[in-house]
């Protein structure tokens, strides 16, 4: 059975006035009807890599790869106009920074009734009632309020969650989810999560799951690939993290606090130059 | 003997018709550090604005080193009492607008002079050389705006900070040099902190005392020891420390 997306190779570079940043250096993975989690730090490509399978790389920017596939569609020789069709329908990207991706002048409700209708024809009584719906399946309280809000009157978490409504009320088969929780307490981080597991367990949706919070990812994802300078610099089944190699993935294990344990200062990385090689 | 440096007092902020904050109390003393926990949506930052200034309360009494304050006027002497670092780093420094300007600005505000002299000194004690002085904010990684963010709160010599989410936007790593930094801080001046976070793990780590907040009201206060110990009596408590630790698939 030939992999849900196929990544070989994979790199975004952009040409700036000071040289050429180098986000993504020859990223490979494959991923099928399963959880991925990527970590890595800030600035290590993480999401440029998930722009470059939407299709959503800015235009200055180089993009090349091997292969990259999504069910047997060369992403990058389709046209246009086949790109704009799968994405939203087949595929869809939670972005980070969800305020940013919000229409400030639009309220909430109808901004999700438009992803709708982008997709599907839908009476108007009909996209009310499922916007709905979604708000309350992403565990927002009081869907009727939030309905008719714009994005500045609702809180860091409630926006994220709308984000990830508006990408799931067409049904993706592959989704991307960028920092999808980071905003969001404890609790409703476990309830999105657990939309997101019911997803690819009902559906078959994959999942790529970027975040910068190993601890979340690895109890939730079947394999984590950890990224730096743009590199994949270490792959693992979530079940094995303790068995990390790579300096950075266990800098990263160790520098989280805890409840009960008393460290001060936290330990923290040395980066080492050869890292980024 | 410790003294009362913040204190809130059945604070009522209003939207509308919907109640953002429901009769919130809550008390700092002087070189605290005061967490605030709960769920997304129960009015943290609500709350931390409207000390702030940024939003106005409806009722209620807010006392700042001595001093009553109502609705969200503040005169020049509040800012120099307290400054507030925000949840989002993106948003909360313009982008287009050099470090540098950034720092000068609320320093010209208070009318200082030796501004020079306190922007490198501001750049060096948040690990920052003096090489990012001209750079502009959008040219800057999210902890090195974290970064930024905190050395405009500090300038002005603040004696309370309030912190909505410092970290949460940052890998464990950045993380662990923003927790360690703000804790410097706090030592080398004698800050008092009031900080939001979603995570248990940081808030336990930074601070003495902490208050769980759920649809917005305070449901509970307590010591991080009786949270280590599990000695609290809130069952919403128990819930945000179960999910702490993880997700589970049952
Ligand atoms: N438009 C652009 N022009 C130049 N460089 C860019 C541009 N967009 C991104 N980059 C660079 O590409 C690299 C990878 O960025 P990317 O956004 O993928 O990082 P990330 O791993 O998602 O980080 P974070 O955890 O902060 O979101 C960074 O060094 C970034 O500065
Ligand atoms: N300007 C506003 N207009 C209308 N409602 C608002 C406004 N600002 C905040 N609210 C509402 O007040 C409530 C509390 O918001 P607040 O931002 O304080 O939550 P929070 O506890 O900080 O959540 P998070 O953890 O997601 O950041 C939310 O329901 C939000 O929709
Ligand atoms: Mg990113
Ligand atoms: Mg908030």
């Amino acid at each position: 059975m030939s992999p849900l997306l196929t990544v070989d190779d994979l790199r975004v570079s952009f040409p700036t006035r000071t040289g050429t940043v180098e986000a993504v250096r020859g990223v490979s993975f494959t991923l099928g009807k399963e959880r991925l989690g990527i970590v890595g730090e800030s600035g290590s490509g993480k999401s440029q890599t998930g722009r470059a399978i939407m299709g959503l790389t800015p235009s200055q920017a180089r993009i090349s790869a091997k292969t990259l596939a999504f069910d047997g569609i060369d992403l990058l020789s389709a046209s246009a106009r086949q790109r704009r069709s799968l994405r939203g329908k087949r595929v869809a990207m939670i972005l980070q920074d969800p305020k940013y991706s919000l229409n400030p002048v639009m309220t909430i409700g109808r901004q999700i009734i438009e992803t709708l209708r982008t997709h599907e024809r839908v009476l108007a009584s009909e996209g009310r009632a499922r916007a709905l719906a979604m708000l309350e399946a992403v565990q927002i309280r009081d869907p009727e309020r939030v309905f008719d809000l714009y994005p500045h009157e609702v809180s860091g978490g409630m926006g994220q969650r709308v984000m990830i409504a508006m990408m799931l009320i067409c049904g993706p088969e592959l989704l991307i989810a960028d920092e999808p929780t980071s905003a969001l307490d404890v609790t409703v981080q476990l309830d999105v999560l657990a939309i997101l597991d019911k997803l690819v367990a009902e559906r078959g949706m994959g999942l790529i799951f970027i975040s910068h919070d190993l601890r979340l990812v690895s109890s939730f994802c079947d394999r984590v690939i950890v990224m730096y300078a743009g590199r994949v610099v270490e792959e693992l089944p979530s079940a094995n993290l303790a068995d990390a190699k790579h300096p950075y993935t266990q800098g990263l294990l160790n520098c989280l606090p805890t409840i009960g344990t008393h460290r001060h200062p936290l330990p923290v990385l040395e980066r080492k130059p050869e890292w980024a090689l | 003997m410790t003294r009362e440096v913040l204190s809130v007092r059945d604070m009522v902020v209003t939207f509308d018709e919907f109640v953002a904050l429901d009769g919130v109390s809550l008390s700092v003393t002087e070189g605290q550090s005061f967490g605030i926990v709960g769920e997304s949506g129960s009015g943290k930052s609500t709350l931390l604005r409207a000390v702030a200034g940024l939003n106005s309360f409806e009722s209620g009494t807010l006392t700042v080193s001595g001093r009553r304050y109502s609705g969200h006027l503040r005169d020049k002497d509040f800012y120099r009492t307290v400054q507030m670092v925000f949840q989002d780093p993106y948003g909360s420094l313009h982008p287009r607008q050099t470090v540098d300007r950034l720092l000068l600005e609320p320093l010209a505000i208070h009318g200082f002079t030796d501004v020079d002299s306190r922007i490198a000194r501001a750049l060096d004690e948040v690990g920052l050389g003096t090489g990012f002085r001209f750079r502009y904010s959008h040219q800057l990684s999210g902890g090195q705006r974290q970064r930024v963010a905190i050395a405009r709160a500090l300038i002005l010599e603040p004696k309370i900070l309030l912190l909505d989410e410092p970290t949460s936007a940052l890998d464990a790593s950045i993380q662990a040099e923003i927790l360690n930094l703000l804790e410097q801080a706090r030592k080398d001046r004698g800050l008092t902190f009031v900080m939001v976070s979603h995570d248990l793990g940081v808030i336990s780590h930074m601070c003495e005392r902490l208050a769980v907040m759920r649809k917005g009201k305070v449901v509970e206060i307590v010591s991080v020891e009786a949270l280590e110990n599990r000695t609290f009596s809130e069952d919403y408590t128990r819930q945000l420390l179960v999910a702490s630790e993880g997700f589970r698939r049952d």
